[in-house]
């Protein structure tokens, strides 16, 4: 089980093909990636990530820890980025592993819609216009009622 | 002393990330009103604690949580991860 919060951009090839290699007992693997997109009407120059050092780790380590007791997983692999993004760069990933593709599918929904809303992230959209911070959404919230 | 951050849009208002504070208030509610007494700047970023949320030693908490033995209380607003 492994998270990091990077500044630095990953590799996503090299980081799902060393996830999938590390076990023989492994029949699924998902994974999840998210892009900056430009939601804005204008033209998104950048997007800024904030996060909060040591609460950060912690809160997604809690989120990976309760996916692990509901899930049967034979491992997981979150990353997430803070600082200065581009559209079209990677933010984050979420990978799950386990014997059958139902684990891994929902343990992977899981830990997304917990992210979302409950790791300490804050992002920022830079435009020619300003800056704005964006809001969350009541759907995020609304998504874990479902677990 | 207890220290006191703020993130995104709370940083901004308020216009400092962290700050060291000499507080008797009991619970997170009561040290937003010794904060918001204090300069405009912060009763702008305090005046709607719906739209915050407060961590205490970087667990996720609420504003009628006591203070007692925290030593970081973090307020930002709702997150936006992913």
């Amino acid at each position: 089980m492994t998270v990091r919060v990077q500044e630095a951009p990953f590799d996503l090839g090299a980081e799902v093909s060393q996830f999938t290699n590390t076990s023989h007992d492994v029949g699924a693997v998902v994974t999840f990636t998210g892009i900056v997109r430009d939601l804005t009407t204008r033209d998104l120059a950048v997007m800024e990530i904030e996060h909060y050092p040591g609460m950060t780790e912690k809160a997604l380590q809690k989120i990976v820890d309760q996916a692990n007791e509901r899930w049967s997983l034979a491992d997981v692999l979150v990353i997430h980025r803070y600082g200065k993004m581009a559209p079209g760069d990677q933010i984050m990933m979420v990978a799950t592993a386990s014997a059958h593709r139902q684990d891994a599918f929902e343990a992977a929904q899981f830990l997304m819609d917990y992210l979302k809303s409950r790791a300490p992230f804050w992002k920022k959209e830079i435009t020619q216009d300003g800056e704005t911070w964006v809001e969350s959404k009541a759907q995020d919230e609304d998504a874990l009622s479902r677990w | 002393m207890i220290d006191v951050m703020y993130f995104a849009w709370v940083r901004e208002r308020i216009g400092l990330p962290r700050e060291q504070i000499e507080t008797s208030a009991g619970t997170v509610a009561e040290l937003v009103e010794e904060l918001k007494a204090r300069e405009d700047r912060y009763a702008a970023a305090f005046a709607d604690t719906t739209a915050l949320r407060v961590a205490l030693d970087q667990e996720l908490s609420d504003f009628s949580a006591p203070l007692d033995g925290v030593r970081e209380v973090a307020f930002f607003p709702p997150m936006t991860g992913g």
